[in-house]
Formats: structure tokens, sequence, C-alpha cells
């Protein structure tokens, strides 16, 4: 009865938080609210994707990677043989326990006509899926936990494998217990002997005593071989065509030797009851929470897998594309692959922010999703996040649920430049890859985030006017010309003489009839300003963001100062100027 | 001979072509590239932004070929310059050395300055040299007029890119001629492609694109040839938008070099990926003979 309530409870858990799930997919975006992306048309515009797809020759691709990719997983094989094996053993044990074990009464008596868990070789297998299960488990611990992989392991990690772990040890430990459970004996024996002769009762009680290690408080070795025969006899008629030698279930047969010197007390306290309920429950609140925690990539891997394999960017129906990356953020298994392989990981050591790592993005992307309001900070680091990122394509290479991680990166990154919090990142180079997906962009959602970066750039240097008449030295920033001073970049600025030649060098500069007007500072001015101390004017010349360091100034300069070096020092202190001048504002 | 290969991070998707043809073109002169799969970015783009993690990035790179005893070959001018660079400070710096080291030891990497960095141009001039070169051309590009561009960072600044002489460079116009081409005379020749602006500030970036791809033309080039990723990106990817956004009609395609050198040396055009170039490069194949 209990069992059978808990049962439907959980089941109707999970299919409540399956169709929750599964609906996000249709419901959430990344972008704000889009006509064309309302999830009613995106049902069916993905109920036509699928029906297209299912009679093209595509159907051919999907086939192919459900072999490969799903079922064999050829991904990660590609990337780690330890990994592979620890995957196969936690896929295929645990799906085939599901299908074997745990679904016995629709599948396994339906399909074998004499099938008994206790016959082998359903009793072999139980164990040897379990113990597959297990040393995938082992493997999952010993990387994440001892071998120096770059992983980073969240509360979900630590969830899925303590699920797996419990209701793996409460089975073996349950069957364990049972073969040296004498109740457990007695209730077969009244079940299934042929016999009720006393005599035949014991003589067969002996030797499962002696043979399978039954705890009997009746009989008690050892035996006589002609009792043990008789035994044997008795057993052969009533048992052995329905009960395998337990000794086939190699696990639990050797906790049940362990067990042996409590067995009588085990029993007596009804442990294999308590630890049947801690199995069953195990499992059912791991179906309740399956749709909830990251073990629901069950379902959202192989399908990312096969919507990779025949969407595409640029043909596939937009909808269909918002649906598959918020289905692509569920089926994300934080193994860390990504983050392995990033080219940009090792910026993370200097610079404070997970979310430089793609492995740790996902989660927060989905958390943005759900709420575009996560707070400044939160958008801050995200957004800052997704802008380190070099964008070699590794992270989506590598993926072993074939997740389109560079496109979640550039949709995600828009989305939250669209909030309009400013990114100090717009103005490195790596703004060169938003560009060259420009036409991508509605022209004002692309120009907008640049304009505001400017802007707050502006708001955050207002010490020193050059429009002034009279340039206030008191106001010069004594710090920034220490700063500056430490590199052996900007020594050497201290020999300019103001000659101008990196100035007329200047492939910027010469670009402009009115180089003042159109960049503020020219390069000789910007080495001279920086001599004084005045760093707003030059933090928010045009001509600082505008320097190619093509090198044409510090080439040309006849005392050899290091000029596009120095501005390229100048504008790692604007970034950081600008940095502390942000955080100030958020934390106020 | 035998290299460890930094792929610049920009070509994996963006410009495949410059993979395909670059470890074709290796192959066919007997240069072993080896990929050491953990190199990260050279760290370039956060030059500006945080010197810190530019340097570590490219430490890094330089202690991973350190360890493999192997120098690095990088077919980038901003993984040149960058490398190049970091390299000279982790020599000439013990405290900054020092301190980069701590980090790169939390992954058991340290760099001691064992390792020198080359441009694939510089490998193919130095190493293999022009007559080697010349040896193994099988067909003549007769007839071509090339725009060589060096690029900055091959040249500049001169105390870390050591290629070749900053004010009148000639080995990169050598290695054109070898072909058969000839290398023209342009003023701009030394000029910046403008890709560094690109993404943050589109208008001046075009100006600088354009104004070297009509001073180019009006030298009389067929092509623009280039030895980096940034500098091809531009005059060809860009080059196209710039044609959609001006509706300028002057179009001067350029080519990578390892695939002008490869189709001298008899590689076939679709190894070296003459039809992935947006802008139409196919007309190259008729100065074939």
């Amino acid at each position: 009865m209990f069992f059978t309530a808990s049962l439907y409870i959980s089941l109707g858990i999970f299919l409540f938080g399956l169709i929750y799930k599964v609906s996000s997919w249709f419901r959430l975006t990344l972008d704000g609210e889009i006509e064309a992306l309302r999830p009613g048309k995106r049902v069916s515009a993905s109920l036509k994707g699928i029906l297209f797809t299912l009679f093209s020759r595509k159907i051919l691709k999907l086939v192919k990677t459900f072999f490969f990719d799903v079922l064999f997983q050829s991904r990660i094989l590609r990337e780690s043989l330890l990994r592979w094996v620890m995957h196969g053993c936690l896929f295929w044990g645990f799906l085939l326990l599901f299908l074997m074990h745990a679904l016995e009464k629709y599948i396994s008596y339906s399909l074998f006509k004499d099938y008994s868990p206790t016959l082998n070789p359903f009793l072999f297998l139980r164990n040897l899926f379990g113990l597959m299960v297990m040393v995938g488990v082992g493997i999952s611990i010993y990387r994440r936990f001892f071998l120096k992989v770059p992983l980073f392991t969240n509360r979900m990690d630590r969830y899925a494998l303590f699920i797996l772990a419990l209701v793996m040890l409460s089975g073996f430990f349950l069957e364990g217990v049972k073969i040296g459970s004498h109740t457990a004996y007695q209730s077969m024996v009244e079940e299934y002997a042929v016999t009720a002769n006393e005599k035949e009762l014991s003589v067969l009680e002996s030797y499962w005593v002696e043979k399978f290690g039954v705890v009997s408080s009746r009989v008690r070795g050892p035996f006589d071989r002609e009792i043990l025969a008789q035994g044997r006899e008795v057993h052969e008629v009533a048992c052995a065509s329905c009960h395998s030698r337990p000794q086939w279930a190699f696990i639990s047969y050797s906790l049940a030797k362990g067990l042996k010197p409590l067995g009588g007390l085990l029993d007596r306290v009804r442990f294999p009851l308590i630890l049947w309920y801690v199995h069953f429950l195990a499992c059912f609140v791991g179906l309740a929470y399956l749709p909830f925690s990251r073990m629901f990539h069950l379902i959202a891997s192989p399908l990312s897998l096969l919507a990779n394999a025949v969407m595409d960017s640029k043909e596939s129906d937009p909808a269909n594309l918002m649906t598959k990356q918020i289905m692509e953020l569920d089926a994300c298994t934080h193994c860390g692959t990504c983050t392995s392989r990033c080219a940009v990981r090792i910026w993370a050591e200097e610079i404070p922010n997970l979310k430089i790592l793609p492995s740790e993005k996902l989660g927060p992307l989905m958390a943005f999703a759900r709420a575009k309001n996560l707070g400044e900070e939160k958008i801050r680091n995200l957004q800052e996040g997704l802008y380190l990122c070099s964008n070699c394509y590794r992270c989506t290479g590598v993926c072993p649920v074939g997740i389109n991680l560079q496109e979640l990166w550039f949709k995600g990154r828009e989305a939250l430049l669209g909030r309009g919090i400013p990114e100090a990142l717009l103005l490195s180079p790596l703004s060169f890859y938003r560009g060259l997906r420009r036409e991508d962009l509605e022209g004002k959602i692309y120009e907008k985030p640049l304009s505001v970066i400017r802007r707050a750039l502006e708001d955050a240097c207002t010490g020193v006017d050059l429009q002034a008449s009279l340039l206030d030295i008191q106001k010069a920033d004594k710090c920034f010309k220490k700063d500056l001073g430490l590199s052996d970049w900007s020594e050497s600025s201290s020999f300019c003489f103001t000659c101008t030649t990196c100035s007329a060098a200047c492939p910027v500069v010469r670009h402009y009839p009115n180089p003042p007007a159109a960049l503020g500072l020219t390069p000789h001015q910007i080495i001279h300003a920086a001599l004084l101390g005045f760093s707003d004017p030059i933090f928010k010349s045009n001509m600082l963001w505008s320097c190619l360091g093509c090198y044409q100034c510090q080439e040309a300069c006849p005392q050899g100062v290091r000029v596009t070096d120095v501005l390229y020092q100048i504008k790692n202190m604007a970034m950081e100027r600008l940095k502390i001048k942000s955080l100030a504002e958020t934390r106020s | 001979m035998k290299l460890a290969l930094q792929r610049c991070c920009g070509t994996s998707i963006y410009l495949k072509q410059y993979e395909s043809s670059t470890d074709a073109v290796l192959k066919a002169l007997g240069v072993e590239i080896v990929d050491i799969k953990q190199f990260s970015c050279c760290g370039y783009p956060l030059k500006n932004f945080r010197y810190r993690a530019y340097l570590l990035s490219s430490a890094r790179n330089l202690a991973l070929a350190e360890k493999e005893h192997l120098n690095i070959m990088t077919m980038c001018n901003c993984c040149y310059g960058s490398l190049k660079h970091a390299d000279q400070i982790m020599k000439d710096h013990p405290s900054e050395r020092k301190e980069i080291n701590i980090v790169l030891n939390r992954e058991g990497l340290e760099y001691a300055g064992g390792v020198t960095v080359r441009h694939v141009l510089d490998i193919l001039f130095t190493e293999i040299g022009i007559e080697g070169i010349r040896k193994k051309i099988r067909k003549e590009l007769g007839g071509l007029k090339i725009a060589t561009h060096y690029g900055c960072h091959l040249l500049r600044p001169r105390q870390v890119a050591q290629f070749d002489n900053p004010a009148a460079p000639a080995k990169f116009d050598d290695l054109v001629e070898v072909t058969g081409a000839k290398s023209i005379s342009w003023p701009e020749k030394l000029e910046c492609c403008g890709s560094p602006l690109w993404g943050i500030n589109d208008e001046l970036s075009l100006d600088l694109t354009e104004r070297k791809i009509l001073d180019a033309k009006r030298s009389g080039a067929d092509f623009l040839c280039v030895a980096c990723p940034f500098c091809q990106l531009q005059f060809d990817r860009v080059q196209r938008i710039l044609h959609s956004r001006r509706g300028t009609k002057e179009t001067l395609p350029s080519i990578l070099y390892t695939q002008l050198i490869g189709l001298a040396l008899g590689i076939d055009g679709k190894t070296l990926g003459i039809d992935k170039n947006e802008i139409d490069s196919t007309g190259i194949l008729r100065y074939l003979s």
C-alpha cells in the first residue's frame, strides 16, 4: 500500500516536472518577448520541423546520430577513454537495471517465459549491472575529487552521485541481508516447498545454512555429510528450479558473508524491510526529482544530440532555434569537457569571475532565461564571462551532448548587452568577432552597447576639463603618474620632447582632416598629459580607443618612447578605473 | 624540422582554409607540425584590458611547448607579436617570470625561457629558404600582380618582431615572387589593415580598410596577399560588408600566402580552400601555368 502510494506520488511529481520542464523549452527565451517566438507558435513550428525531418532524407542522419552518439556515445570516447568507460558503465548499467529489474513486471516477465529474479542469468546480471553503475560512480568521484582535472563540482553533481550511490548500495545491502535472513528463507519455504515433512525441512535448512549463507538459530553446523546430501536432494526438487545459487549474486553474497556475524540480529530488527524502504524510496525520490535535477539530461541530452544533427543556424526556423537553445541549457550534464578545452580558461586565474568558464555559464544563462532581472551584479558577471571568449569554437566541438555552445554565448551575450549595463570589454579586440556577425544583428541592437560603454567612460572621467583655458595641476592624478612609472614600458615617456613625430606617423591621426576635433588628444599629447598626470582627458579621448596597436608611432619615435605600449598600459588602467567605478555603483 | 603550431582562435571556424592550406604547404615542404591540445589563446585580445591575463596566456603556451622541447610556430601576426613579446618579458624580467610561473605551477607548468617563437613566413624564408622552395615549385603564377601586405605585428615593434627591416621589408615580397608572381610596390603597403577596430569603431575600421584596398588596386594589384587571419578576415569578410554597407564597387580579392604558395607547389585548389574565400578568389587559377 505504502509502496504503491509513494510510487504514484513520485510518478505524479515526475510527470508534472516533465511537463513543466518541456513546456519551458517553448515558454522561455534568451531574447525579450518577440512576437514570432510566442509559445504557441513555437510548439507548432517544432511539430512542423519534426514532421518535415522525419519524412526527409535527414532521417538517416538521425538514425546514425542515435546509434553513434546517443547509444555508443562516440563523442565521449573521442575526448577520453576513462570518461567513456565511466559514462558507459553508468548509462548501460542503469538503463539495463531499470528495464530488467525496476520494470520487471512489465518487461522481464512478459519477455522471458520463465523469468524469476532469483534465477540466473537475471540473478547474476542484476549484480553485474549494479557493479557497472558503482564503477561509474567510483570513476566519477575519483575524477571529480582526486584527479587534477579542472572540474567544478556543484550541488547538483553531488546530488546525482549521492542518489545513484544510495540506490545501488541499498540494493546490494538489501540483497545481501536477504541472503542471510532466516525470515526470507522461511517465507520462501512456506511459499514454494512441496513438502511439510519436518525432517525434510530440517535437512533442507541445514543445506542452505551450509551452502548458501542463511543464518539460522534452529540448525547449527558443522553438519553431517549425510544430512547435507539429503538436504541437497530436497533442494533440487523444491528450490533449484526457481532459485540459482545465491553465490551468483557475487556482490550481495560477499556482503552477506561479511554480515554473517550480525545475521540473526539484523533479521530480528527487520533490517531487510528497512533496507527495502530505503531502496525503493531512494528510487522514487530520484524519479520525482529527476526533472528538476541535472539527471534531466537523461531526456534532454539525446534530444540535443539529435536536434543538432539536423538543425542549422542558417536554415532552421528561428522559433525552433530558440526552442533548441533553451533545451540545450537543460541538456548540459555539467561534465566540464568544454571548460577543460576552453582556450581562455587560464584567464579565470587572473580575472576573478568563474563565469569565464563555459561549463559555469549555462546555469546562470538558464536563470537569466527564467527571470530577466537577475540583479545588476549577476548580469555584470555573466555578461563579462560571456564576452571573455576568443570564439575558438572548441567548446562546441567537444561537447559530448552536442550543444552548440558558441551560438548560446552569442545569443546570451547580445540578450544581456541589451539590458543596457555598460560592458568595458566591448572596447577590446574581442569585439572583432561581434563585428564579424553584425549582419546577424539589427543595426540598433548592434550599435547601442557600444555607445553605452563610451558614455559610461565619459561619465567616469570628469576630473579635468581640457577645454578650460588654464589646467589645474592640483587636479592631476598623482597615482596615475606613479602607476604608469612602475612599468618599463612607460619610463621611456620622460624622454619625450613633444616633437609630434608619433602623431604624424599615426594612421588614425592622418585619416582625419582635423585630428584634435575628432580624436580629442593625439598620441604625443597623450604622452604629455600622462607625464602631467591628467588621466581623465586621456581615458575619454577618442584617440585612446581608436588606437590600432599598429606600432607606427613607437617605430617612428626618435627618442625611443614606447608610445603604443604606453597607450596599451593606459587602456589597462582605464579599464581598472571603470571596473572600480561600476562595482562601487552596483554596491551602492 | 618539427614545430608546435599555435593555431589562431579565429581560424577554427571563420578561416578553415588557412588551417588546411598551412597543413598542406608545410607537409609539402617537409616541416612537421605538432598540435598541442592544451594550447590556449595567445591572450592578444586582453593585452589592452588585462595585461596580466594576456601574459599568463602566452606564457602558458610557451611553457607547454617547452615541456615538449619544441619551438612554436604561429600562423597569425597577432599571436606572433603576443607570444614573442611575452617571451621577452619572461626572459628579461625575473620578477614577472616568477609571479607568472607561480600561477602556471598550479597546473604543473613552468616557463624557463627555452622556446623560440617563429612565424610561418619566417620558417619558410629562413629554414626552407627561397632556393629550397624554388626547387619544389611545380607551377608558375606568371603575370599575377600581388599587393603584399605584411601586417603590423610581423614587423613592429622592431625589438619584438625581429622578422625583417620594419621600414623596408623584403622577405615576404621574395616569398611571393618565388611563385612567379610580381610583388608590386604600393604606398600603403605597411599600414594596418584596420581589423583591430572592427567591432569597436566600424566606420573608422572600414575607412582604413577601404583606403588600403583602393591604394592597392590603383597600384595595379590583382590580389592582396596576407599571412595573418585578422588581416585576411578584414580584407575578405569585412570587405564584403564594406561593399554591402557602402555600395563600393571596387573589389580586390585577398589570398592567404599559404594558398598562393600552395598553388605554386602544385597542391589542388580544393585542399587550399581557394573557393572558401568570401570575395571570389578562384580567378587566381587562371594565372597558373
